[in-house]
């Protein structure tokens, strides 16, 4: 591997992006088959494969039923490890895109961290939604109610869809950056006030439905399964992320310098044409 | 600060007497939102139960017009960019919009009550007009502050008008929830107490407060590119 990402996103974010262009050029095919890989990339994704293994060989086979959930408490082992990815994606995003405004750490690899990351986060929300809704209608009767809980839950869905839509606006790198930097900020604002309102809201006028409901107690194996759910759902998420955020980053220098590297391939292509043409 | 903002909220108000955008197009918009509403709920109990959902349901859609119209006036001409090569301070640019904003929110939400009253029967108190006036004045400037924040941020891109809806009305919802609360209880709807009401406007004031501080910090670099 002749380059490493850091010093492709280093350069591309001092802005010398020929450099970036020069030492890519060479490296030919080798570079498409493995180009957001490392060898840490690639021994953490052999981890979280090993480590989802062992979560479906707990989770469906060696846990126990539950005794008044019976088997459809397996579905947790997903739920509680996806939503658990997602709060942590949407933190790692605020993180990130609060060290990106801060003027000292600024740096679009910040920006790149917070998109990946809130990508992941949506993806994993989208999933504890889905997984929730039929957990809920195997247990409860009905796919979904209006707990506080869960009604943040496809708040903060939603408000992270619009992040990435924000994202998505144009502009150069650093207009993402700054714009979406400062929804994923305000989003921080909103959240707590939703689950606020919300908790207020049903608070007023009917009992919480879940809290009393769910006090599940936990058998060590079943604890245990967890404990493997959250451990390999971190994993693949650590995962994504890095891949993603180089991605990201290729997408950057693309945009960068992509014209250039047309007009380069389309120059190259005309020469030999153009001496033929002079010998005849 | 302050004088920017005065004079940025006496020219956008003043484009709108002229212009007559709002009191020809969006009242009538809304009025026409409050008549669907009944259309599609049916009975009389319903309405008169659900009346102040719908108040402030029909102000959020309107909401989103004013906020797109105000930020078509700056982008229309190039306006926020001649004001920010003059230096013009963007929190009072922000404070400015937000109170005219508000000024537009402020008469349209006058029509949405009486049209209730005349519509879906909801009576007023004098028990509740206190709380009533006070979560209409909270609430309004939340939803001007929170309006103008994202409407600065979707102006001047391309797909505002469907990423507007999508960004504002999550946000929104604390003010949907606790001002209707709120209303509730000051127009006595299904036996609730004016006592009710005031946890309420407590959640309205912290929205306010919170956008105030958040809004006039972000929206700098927000609109500066």
């Amino acid at each position: 591997m002749a380059v490493t990402q850091n010093q492709i996103t280093n350069t591309a974010a001092d802005g010398s992006a020929n450099a970036v262009v020069d030492r890519l050029e060479p490296r030919g095919h080798s570079q498409r088959r493995g180009a957001t890989g490392t060898p840490f990339t690639f021994a953490l994704g052999v981890a979280t494969i090993v480590s989802m293994a062992v979560l479906v060989l707990f989770g469906l086979f060696l846990s126990p039923a539950d005794v008044t959930q019976g088997e459809s408490v397996r579905i947790l082992y997903i739920h509680v490890g996806t939503v658990w990815i997602a709060y942590v994606a949407f933190g790692v995003t605020a993180i990130s895109s609060g060290m990106f405004l801060w003027k000292r750490t600024s740096s679009l690899v910040w920006d790149r961290i917070a998109g990946a990351s809130a990508e992941v986060g949506v993806l994993f929300m989208a999933l504890t939604l889905f997984a929730g809704a039929i957990w809920g209608r195997l247990s409860w009767g009905k796919f979904w109610v209006w707990d506080a809980r869960v009604t943040t839950t496809a708040f903060l869905f939603i408000t992270y869809v619009g992040y990435l839509a924000v994202r998505g606006l144009g502009g150069s790198h650093q207009q993402r950056g700054r714009r979406s930097a400062v929804v994923a900020l305000l989003a921080v604002l909103e959240i707590p006030l939703v689950h606020f309102s919300v908790r207020l809201w049903r608070g007023l006028h009917q009992e919480a439905s879940v809290a009393g409901t769910t006090k599940v107690k936990l058998e060590n194996l079943m604890l245990f399964s967890l404990f493997v759910a959250l451990i390999s759902f971190t994993l693949l998420y650590v995962w994504l992320v890095m891949h993603r955020q180089r991605v990201l980053a290729m997408q950057d220098t693309l945009d960068d310098k992509g014209l250039d590297f047309a007009l380069a391939a389309r120059r190259a292509e005309t020469e030999p044409v153009l001496e033929s043409a002079e010998d005849v | 600060m302050l004088r920017v903002a005065a004079l940025i909220a006496a020219k956008d108000l003043r484009i709108e007497v002229r212009s007559k955008v709002v009191t020809n197009q969006v009242l009538p918009f809304a009025a026409i939102v409050m008549v669907m509403f009944a259309f599609a709920l049916d009975t009389d109990e319903v309405v008169e139960r659900v009346a102040p959902g719908l108040v402030w349901l029909a102000t959020l859609f309107s909401l989103l017009i004013l906020v797109q119209r105000s930020f078509a006036i700056e982008t229309a001409d190039g306006a926020t960019d001649a004001m920010r090569a003059a230096g013009v301070d963007p929190a009072g640019i922000f404070l400015g919009k937000a109170i005219a904003l508000a000024a537009q929110l402020a008469v349209l939400e006058f029509v949405l009550l009486i049209t209730a009253v005349v519509l879906y029967r909801a009576e007023l108190h004098a028990g509740g007009v206190v709380l009533l006036v006070t979560t209409f004045v909270a609430a309004t400037c939340g939803l001007a502050l929170v309006g103008t924040l994202y409407g600065g941020l979707a102006a001047g891109v391309r797909g505002r008008e469907t990423l507007l809806p999508l960004l504002l009305l999550p946000v929104v919802a604390p003010v949907l929830i606790g001002a209707t609360r709120a209303t509730e209880a000051a127009l006595g709807t299904r036996g609730a107490l004016v006592s009710d009401g005031w946890p309420w406007l407590g959640l309205l004031v912290v929205f306010v407060a919170l956008f105030g501080v958040g809004g006039t910090l972000a929206f700098g670099p927000l609109i500066e590119e």
